[in-house]
C-alpha cells in the first residue's frame, strides 16, 4: 500500500479540498485526516462514524491539597508556569513533566492521563476513513496524529493507496504527518506567504527524507510567484503535478458541501486533479 | 491593550487582518507569533536589524558519574531519554527541557546545556518582532514565550497567533485583553471558528469576529453568530484585487484609505467593547 500525505505549510491552501476530490475519483484506498487542530475532510465527505475512541495523549499533574503543606517547592521547579504561588495547577499551562512530583516532600503530586482528544473510526461507503479531534487546549498533538495513522493501518489490509489529509505549519504536527509516509504532496498558493512556506515545509521533508511533490493553487493569482515556485521546485528536483486556477466556483461549490468532483460547472479543475494523481502514480 | 488575531483553520486572513491592525495604528507593535510560518513581514516589510536566539536547555549526561540506573528514564515523561546497556542516550529535538531528569538522577551526572530551537528577529524600535521556528525542531512554545517577554512597550501590541487551538496558541494568547476570531464563509470555516471560540471561552477571554472573504451567497457565520451573539466586528469581501494584492505582499490598507479607515473603525469597536 502506498501511502501519500498532503500537506500545506501555510494553512488554507486547498489542501482538503484536493484530498476530498481524490477520496471521490481513486479507487480502492483508505482515507485519514491528520489535522487534528482543525480537521475538515469530514465536512465534504459523506460518512458514517463507527467508533469514537477517546485519547489520552498526555499527563497532567494534580495536588492533593489534603496533604499539601504549601512549601511551594513545585512552584519552584515547574518551568512551564504552571504552579500558581498558592500551589494550585494551571491544566492548562501544565506540560505533564512531573518535575513537580518529584520534589514534593508529602507525595502530594500525582500525574494523570489527560484526555487530549478523540479519533474518529469511520466509514464511507465501504472504505475507512479515520480522523480525529484534539480537544481545545490540549497538548501533544503529534501523539494524537501519530495515533490516527496507527490506527487506520489496524484496519486496512488489501487497499492500494492510503490518502492523509496532512496538517500546516512545520512543527511536531507535521513531522509525525509525513513520518513513515511513501510521498508527500505540497499544497501550497501562488502567494509570496504560499512561497516562503513551502520552501521551509520542502526542507523538512527533505531532512526526513520523504519525497515531495508540488501542487500550486490559485496559480494564476500571481504569474511570477508561479515562476519563482516552480524554479525552487526545480532546483530541488521536486515536480510540480499540479496547477489550479483561482476559481471562486470552486468556494461557491465548498458552500453547498461539494467539491470540484461533483460538480459540472468545475470540469476544467476536475481534469487537473485527476492528472495530478496521474502523475503523483506515475512518479512514485 | 493586547489583541490576539487568531484562527480556527490556517489562511483564513489572519496575517491580513493583524497586519492591516498594525499598519493603520500609531503607536503600535506587530508580534508574528505564527512561528512555524511567520508571514507578516512579508507585508510590513520591517527591516529586521536585531536578532536574537531563542535557546533551550537539554541536559548532557557526565560519564564518569553516570551509574546508568536509569532513573532519568523513568523520570521522563516525552520518552525524550533511553538507557540502553547502560548508557544514556538524550533526544534533545523531543525534549521538553523540564529539568525533571536532572533532578531524578542519584548521582548528578545530568548538567543542561543551552541549545538554539529558533530566532526572535525585530526592527530597531521593536515596532515589528516575529519567532521563526528552526527548520526540524517539533517544538514551538519556547519561541513564543521569549517573544512573550518582549511584548507590552506600545500603546497597542497586534499579535499574530499561529492557527490552530492547542497549546501553542493558548500559550499565545492567555494574557491578552482581546481576541479577534478570524474566518470565512465555507463549512471548514464556520467548523473551525466553533473551535476557536470554544477556545477563547474556556480561556474566558473577550472575543468577536471578522468575516474575511465575505460573499453574500453564504452568510452562515453571520447567522451563526447572530444566534450565539456573538459580536461581529468587521467584514472584508471576498475580492480578486485583494486576493492578487496579498499574493504580492501587499495589505488593502497599503493601497486603500477606505480599508485603512476600516481597520482603524475596527480596533475602535474593539475598545468599546472592552471599556
Ligand atoms: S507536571 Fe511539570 S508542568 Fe505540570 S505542574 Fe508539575 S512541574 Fe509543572
Ligand atoms: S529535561 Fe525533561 S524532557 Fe528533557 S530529557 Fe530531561 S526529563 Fe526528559
Amino acid at each position: 500500500m502506498k501511502q501519500f500525505v498532503f500537506i500545506s505549510g501555510k494553512g488554507g491552501t486547498g489542501k482538503s479540498t484536493v484530498v476530498a476530490s481524490l477520496a471521490k475519483y481513486v479507487n480502492n484506498k483508505a482515507l485519514a485526516d491528520v489535522d487534528v487542530d482543525a480537521p475538515n475532510l469530514h465536512i465534504l465527505l459523506d460518512h458514517e462514524v463507527v467508533e469514537k475512541i477517546p485519547f489520552k495523549g498526555a499527563k497532567i499533574a494534580k495536588i492533593d491539597q489534603s496533604k499539601c503543606t504549601n512549601c511551594h517547592k513545585g512552584y519552584e521547579v515547574c518551568r512551564f508556569d504552571a504552579i500558581s504561588k498558592d500551589d494550585i495547577i494551571n491544566p492548562l499551562k501544565c506540560e505533564g513533566c512531573g518535575a513537580c512530583l518529584l520534589v514534593c516532600p508529602e507525595n502530594a503530586i500525582t500525574l494523570h492521563d489527560e484526555l487530549t482528544g478523540h479519533v474518529y473510526q469511520s466509514k464511507i461507503n465501504e472504505e475507512h476513513f479515520t480522523h480525529a479531534l484534539l480537544a481545545v487546549g490540549a497538548e501533544g498533538s503529534g501523539k494524537l496524529v501519530a495515533e490516527v495513522k496507527k490506527k487506520v493501518k489496524e484496519l486496512v489490509k488489501e487497499e492500494d493507496y492510503l490518502l492523509i489529509d496532512g496538517s500546516p505549519g512545520i512543527g511536531c504536527v507535521v513531522i509525525a504527518s509525513i513520518t513513515g509516509a511513501d510521498a508527500c504532496v505540497i499544497v501550497t498558493e501562488a502567494t509570496k506567504s504560499g512561497l516562503s512556506d513551502l520552501q521551509r515545509v520542502q526542507q523538512v521533508a527533505d531532512h526526513f527524507g520523504i519525497k515531495s511533490f508540488v501542487c500550486i493553487n490559485k496559480y494564476d493569482l500571481n504569474i511570477d510567484v508561479t515562476k519563482k515556485i516552480e524554479e525552487y521546485c526545480k532546483n530541488k528536483n521536486v515536480s510540480v503535478i499540479g496547477k489550479i486556477p483561482f476559481e471562486p466556483l470552486i468556494v461557491k461549490a465548498l458552500q453547498q458541501f461539494k467539491t470540484p468532483m461533483d460538480d459540472d460547472k468545475l470540469g476544467h479543475i476536475k481534469s487537473e486533479i485527476i492528472s495530478l494523481w496521474n502523475q503523483l502514480i506515475k512518479e512514485t | 491593550m493586547k489583541i490576539a488575531v487568531l484562527s480556527g483553520k490556517g489562511g483564513t486572513g489572519k496575517t491580513t487582518v493583524s497586519a492591516s491592525l498594525a499598519y493603520s495604528l500609531h503607536n503600535s507593535q506587530y508580534v508574528d507569533c505564527d512561528v512555524e510560518e511567520p508571514n507578516g513581514n512579508i507585508f510590513l516589510k520591517a527591516s529586521l536589524t536585531e536578532k536574537e536566539a531563542v535557546m533551550v536547555l537539554n541536559p548532557v549526561v557526565n560519564d564518569d558519574l553516570c551509574t546508568g540506573c536509569g532513573a532519568c528514564q523513568q523520570a521522563c515523561q516525552f520518552n525524550a531519554i533511553a538507557v540502553i546497556n547502560k548508557k544514556v542516550m538524550i533526544f534533545d529535538n523531543i525534549c521538553h527541557s523540564c529539568g525533571a531528569c536532572k533532578i531524578a538522577c542519584p548521582t548528578g551526572a545530568i548538567s543542561e546545556v543551552p541549545r538554539e530551537v529558533g530566532i526572535i528577529e525585530s526592527n530597531s524600535s521593536h515596532t515589528f518582532m516575529h519567532g521563526k521556528l528552526n527548520l526540524n525542531e517539533p517544538l514551538t512554545i519556547p519561541v513564543i514565550l521569549q517573544l512573550r517577554k518582549k511584548m507590552n512597550k506600545y500603546n497597542h501590541v497586534i499579535i499574530d497567533s499561529a492557527p490552530g487551538a492547542s497549546c501553542t496558541v493558548v500559550s499565545t494568547i492567555e494574557d491578552c485583553d482581546y481576541c479577534v476570531l478570524v474566518t470565512e464563509p465555507t463549512p471548514f470555516g464556520l467548523h473551525d471558528l466553533k473551535i476557536a471560540i470554544d477556545l477563547v471561552k474556556q480561556l474566558k477571554l473577550p472575543f468577536g469576529v471578522v468575516v474575511n472573504k465575505a460573499m453574500d451567497s453564504d452568510t452562515s457565520i453571520q447567522v451563526f453568530c447572530k444566534e450565539q451573539n456573538i459580536d461581529v466586528l468587521m467584514e472584508l469581501p471576498y475580492s480578486k484585487e485583494i486576493a492578487k494584492n496579498y499574493s504580492k505582499g501587499i495589505l488593502p490598507v497599503q493601497y486603500s484609505n477606505h480599508y485603512k479607515d476600516e481597520f482603524i473603525k475596527l480596533l475602535a469597536t474593539i475598545k468599546e467593547r472592552t471599556s
